[in-house]
């Protein structure tokens, strides 16, 4: 079905794969948004879809993941595109093989979209270069998380009509946190102040030759943010003795009523999902009226609809 | 290979570092494999005239650190491929690292080194001996019996001894019998886990970092053991600025500890890392422009009196994968000449003489090994090199069986178009022997 408003965002599209926001100009950020938008408002109005039928689309997790490859697989769904996926625990590099020999067969076998949520940071960078298929970053090690970077910065753009000037604050594990850096390259690129707060330890001086400002002391932070977004602790890519104890980081770095008192009233609250609740928010912030958790899920599908629509309009654009 | 055994090489540029001779047009004379005078040959002596016009003669060139991967791991490379690579680089002397399988920690493994070597080997080639047992670094290995073998120095190449104790027993140990210890400077504790310099780009590539520091901690433990032991040591492939300020400070107070840096920790910085290809991961990884400069000055003011390749080849598919998971390491054989003219000299750097001393006459003395010299008497282990020569690297084009070059596509500058070890060619360049017919 065609949608004009679709159909001239598509024609500019230029990249096969979908790997990092830091690569992205400001202007193809742009676009997925503008179609993350539209098939917002189409989901919403029940209107119909552009469907990318006759296409596949394989996730490869080889690392755990519920809701982003729940949130492609509907995305994929909605659009007409097959949708298939593989548990790293049933994949073929449980036996050894390498990414590379997977990859290479499973595009022999003839599939459009290959997402791929995998341990190692550089691991889409590697199949994008390695395969004429589109390569989506489902999130690679404690690089980036693309799209729920862009998740992010829809939701923000949402609530506050515009993302420029607004102060937005990312907190926890900063270090270890592809969502930190794939959020920070969208607010930053589509010109939000960002400041990272979190633990020394989990948020190394370099992140200020980002272009980020960075705090150790989230009390002083609050006050000034429109937006605070969360970060789980990301136990498992953590190696030991970066902080005392859970105790001590809730003690610091908790978002709790009490310090929410500090906060401007209509602070944003947002967490890429799962939230350990107690550790990072105290349980009733993740769902107070402030709080855009289920916001940025909903968002989450628009834009991997959008993604799946530009990058398949890369081949019929060549 | 040719079989004549006299030659007469002229009207070449000789560059002698030993001697601090640089003449041109040069002649030199190779008989029964060494330098020798004309005077002492009759006048219609047979010699086999070789045209170097336009060409630098220079001694042949000493690597002291290059990784064999025999015996073990023959799908790398193999002493042939390695010492092949060598000579097309210009090398006429290797010196093995011991991280083999098994690690060169017991006399026989060293013995088994040297047969092969005998059999297969294209230059002359040392084999060191492990510091300590299995390379663990909990009891040291056999240093006698390894030297007896024919080790010429210890080291845990690959592995960095963590424990100061027994490295201060190593090195005593070692200081007795007149070897130095070569020590690979890692404090496992602070790197581990690191795959490349942990800096800004690392944060940037959410890759895990391994920082200086864990560098220049073992740096400053070496030099305080070595200054309580009074042992020699030599710490390899140096990359901070940090562990250069370390060094040079206890250079300035005698102590017997001597460095070495590799090409291209000199030409590369860690921003080459922004693809994430394999290509470029090495241990100790590539650092910033800041270290990088304080390593070409150390070089140039004389406080690193070593260029080695650390020349590491792996198999194709093994570095094709994953960053994180790929092996550390890159082959350099090849290359060394080429990419230290690029850093050092055709940037104005540091001469010839200076640059060609560091592949001579520093690993000689580092090594105790007589030091490579034009002048009569020597083995005639030579070299021509074609300053002029453009070339681009393809590791298609390698003897090395290890293709991972950070240098893949490179344009360079400069060739050695003959290697010659006593008296013997061992590698000629193709247009070389063309003019040669024509001659």
């Amino acid at each position: 079905m065609q949608n004009l408003k679709l159909d001239a965002i598509k024609r500019k599209w230029k990249r096969k794969d979908l790997v990092s926001l830091e690569a992205l100009d400001l202007s193809e950020i742009e676009a997925i948004l503008l179609a993350a938008k539209e098939f917002k408002t189409i989901l919403k109005e029940n209107l119909p879809l552009p469907f990318l039928n006759r296409r596949t689309a394989l996730a490869l997790m080889v690392e755990p993941s519920t809701r982003t490859r729940v949130s492609f697989e509907i995305a994929a769904k909605k659009l007409g595109i097959s949708f298939l996926s593989i548990d790293y625990k049933t994949s073929s590099i449980q036996k050894g093989e390498s990414l590379k020999d997977t990859a290479k067969n499973l595009e022999a076998l003839g599939i459009d979209f290959l997402i791929i949520r995998h341990p190692a940071a550089g691991s889409a960078a590697f199949l994008a270069k390695l395969l004429n298929i589109s390569v989506i970053n489902g999130g690679d090690g404690a690089h980036e998380h693309p799209t729920q970077g862009l998740l992010d910065l829809m939701t923000i753009e949402e609530h506050f009509g515009t993302v420029r000037g607004l102060k937005v604050l990312i907190v926890g594990d900063i270090l270890h946190s592809r969502v930190a850096r794939s959020t920070f390259w969208a607010l930053s690129k589509y010109g939000a102040k960002v400041k990272f707060v979190g633990p020394i330890t989990l948020l190394p001086s370099y992140f200020k030759d980002f272009g980020a400002e960075i705090s150790y002391n989230l009390d002083e932070a609050l006050p000034f943010a429109d937006c605070i977004i969360l970060l789980r602790l990301q136990h498992e890519r953590q190696r030991k003795d970066l902080f005392p104890s859970i105790g001590e980081y809730i003690a610091s770095y908790s978002l709790t009523t009490e310090r929410m008192k500090k906060c401007k009233k209509d602070v944003l609250i947002m967490h890429p999902g799962p939230v350990e609740r107690g550790v990072e928010m105290e349980s009733e912030l993740a769902d107070s009226p402030n709080s855009a958790i289920l916001k940025q899920v909903e968002n989450g599908l628009a834009i991997r609809m959008a993604v799946f629509y530009l990058l398949a309009s890369y081949f019929e654009n060549r | 290979m040719t079989t004549e055994e006299a030659y007469l090489i002229s009207a070449g540029r000789l560059i002698d570092p030993l001697l601090r001779r640089d003449e041109e047009p040069a002649t030199l004379y190779v008989a029964e494999g060494k330098i020798v005078d004309p005077a002492n040959y009759p006048k219609d002596f047979p010699w086999t005239k070789i045209d170097a016009q336009g060409l630098i003669i220079l001694p042949g060139l000493i690597d002291m650190h290059v990784h064999l991967r025999e015996p073990g791991e023959s799908r790398k490379e193999t002493i042939k491929t390695a010492t092949m690579a060598a000579a097309a680089g210009g090398i006429t002397t290797v010196v093995a690292m011991p991280n083999t399988i098994p690690p060169a920690d017991h006399p026989d493994t060293i013995a088994w080194i040297r047969k092969k070597v005998d059999k297969e080997a294209v230059v002359k080639v040392y084999p060191t001996g492990c510091i300590t047992e299995e390379r663990l670094g909990e009891k040291l290995a056999p240093f006698q019996s390894l030297i007896q073998a024919g080790a010429i120095a210890l080291t845990d190449d690959g592995s960095c001894v963590q424990n100061a104790r027994i490295m201060r027993r190593a090195m005593e140990y070692a200081s007795v019998l007149g070897v130095p210890i070569l020590d690979h400077c890692e404090d496992t504790a602070l790197s581990d886990g690191g795959v490349m310099n942990e800096g800004l780009w690392s944060t940037l590539l959410g890759l895990p970092g391994w920082p200086s520091i864990a560098e220049e901690l073992i740096v400053s433990r070496d030099i305080l053991l070595c200054e309580k032991t009074g042992a020699k040591i030599h710490l390899q492939h140096l990359t901070t600025e940090g562990s250069i300020r370390l060094l040079r400070d206890a250079k300035k107070r005698g102590l017997p500890v001597s460095a070495e840096v590799c090409p291209h920790h000199i030409a590369l910085t860690e921003s080459a890392l922004k693809e994430y290809d394999p290509r470029f991961k090495m241990n100790p990884p590539l650092r910033t422009e800041k270290d990088r400069e304080a390593l070409i000055e150390a070089l140039v003011d004389g406080t690193v009196e070593v260029i080695a390749s650390d020349h590491a080849p792996h198999a194709l598919f093994e570095k094709e994968v994953e960053f994180e998971k790929a092996p550390f390491g890159v082959v350099g054989l090849e290359t060394l000449v080429a990419v230290c003219l690029k850093e050092l000299y055709f940037s104005k750097k540091m001469d010839l003489m200076d640059l060609f001393a560091k592949l001579t006459v520093g690993p000689s003395r580092v090594l105790g090994l007589e030091p490579p010299s034009l002048r009569y008497g020597s083995a005639a282990d030579l070299i021509l090199l074609d300053l002029n020569a453009s070339w681009q690297v393809d590791s298609t084009a390698f003897f090395s069986k290890g293709k991972n070059t950070p240098f893949e596509g490179m344009h360079l500058k400069g060739r050695v178009v003959l290697t010659m070890i006593d008296g013997k060619i061992v590698w000629r360049e193709k247009r070389l022997v063309e003019k040669q017919k024509t001659v």
